[in-house]
């Protein structure tokens, strides 16, 4: 036998593709409340858990090598870098007071 | 098990190859064994999957600092996006994605009818999304909605540049689908040729996982376009 990730049962399948609908659902409902500044966080949060559950289940992440969870987490901590280094940038600008920035 | 390929992907030389993948036609010269392959597989797979990351995280980039330069614009354009055919696309894509698992499933049990016949949902699912995807695009064509020079002129050019990254992130991710479309396409054919078995379904694995990523942008992109002025009403 050489698959080298165990069958998974279909209910645990199902599972992850109803809790993907109900994601679904509660972020529409999420966005029709007025929260303020959280609207956006609220919904990143959801479209996290959502992403995290597709790459976990359906990606078969959990069965991978250590090697390959390292890869995978790798590529949100450059995602993150590029993201945080964009924004000290364009964020700080105002800062100086300085025309034309 | 796990230990033992750990060890070879490490570049260890501990793992002996199983007895029967000798025979194993699908094995290459440059592996230990079937398992091994396997990983390697996944782990090249994972990588290509992380520069894309970074191509479709480019535009989320520009996304992020223009949504905080021009923040009314961002909820003026979501309101002119179609909530209603946005939820329904992410549901359309949601089950393409459970198909699109069951096939893999269907895959390391060697069930090759039911394969492909998750296999065909995944395309009918993924056209299903391209067809609402095309309507959707039409629709703002006829609203004066694309950047250029036809773009209502009585809207602010920021509401453009919303616009033109919503065709741009939307674009590049219905150009994954189209892709993904043909791969479908080709893991079909191998599957009719009877190139898979419980031993080597590793190219149904790998396209599942391109399916899943390109599914991932988009329970990003829904909330990030469509549900930004939602709770402030049209």
């Amino acid at each position: 036998m050489s698959s080298a990730h165990p069958i998974t049962p279909v209910r645990v399948y199902l599972a992850v593709f109803v809790a993907l609908l109900v994601g679904t659902a509660l972020t529409v409902f999420a966005a029709s409340i007025d929260m303020g500044a959280m609207n956006t966080p609220v919904a990143l949060g959801i479209a996290v858990a959502k992403a995290s559950i597709v790459a976990i289940y359906f990606m078969g992440l959990r069965y991978t090598t250590p090697l390959t969870k390292v890869v995978a987490v790798a590529g949100l901590f450059w995602l993150f870098i590029m993201f945080g280094l964009s924004m000290s940038d364009y964020l700080t600008r105002s800062w100086m007071g300085v025309p034309g920035r | 098990m796990a230990n033992a390929h750990e060890h070879a992907l490490a570049g260890g030389h501990a793992v002996v190859p199983a007895a029967d993948d000798h025979h194993n036609p699908n094995l290459q010269h440059h592996f230990y064994s079937m398992e091994q392959q396997f990983e390697a597989a996944t782990l090249g797979m994972w990588v290509f999957l992380v520069t894309e990351i970074m191509f479709f995280g480019g535009m989320f980039t520009a996304y992020l600092v223009y949504r905080t330069m021009y923040p009314e614009s961002w909820v003026a354009g979501s309101h002119e996006l179609n909530v209603p055919l946005g939820g329904i696309n992410t549901g359309v894509l949601i089950c393409s994605s459970f198909t699109m698992v069951m096939a893999v499933r269907c895959a390391q049990l060697g069930e090759k009818a039911k394969q492909i016949g998750y296999i065909l949902a995944t395309m009918v699912f993924g056209v299903a999304f391209l067809g609402i995807k095309a309507y959707e695009y039409a629709e703002k064509f006829h609203h004066h909605l694309v950047p250029g020079p036809h773009f209502n002129p009585a809207l602010p050019r920021s509401e453009q540049i919303f616009f033109a990254l919503y065709f741009m992130l939307t674009g590049v991710h219905a150009a994954h689908m189209i892709v993904g479309l043909g791969i479908m396409t080709t893991i079909l054919v191998m599957t009719l040729r009877n190139r898979f078995s419980p031993d080597y379904y590793t190219p149904v694995e790998i396209a599942g996982l391109y399916w899943h990523f390109v599914d991932i942008v988009w329970i990003f992109l829904f909330p990030l376009l469509y549900l930004i002025g939602y709770h402030v009403g049209a």
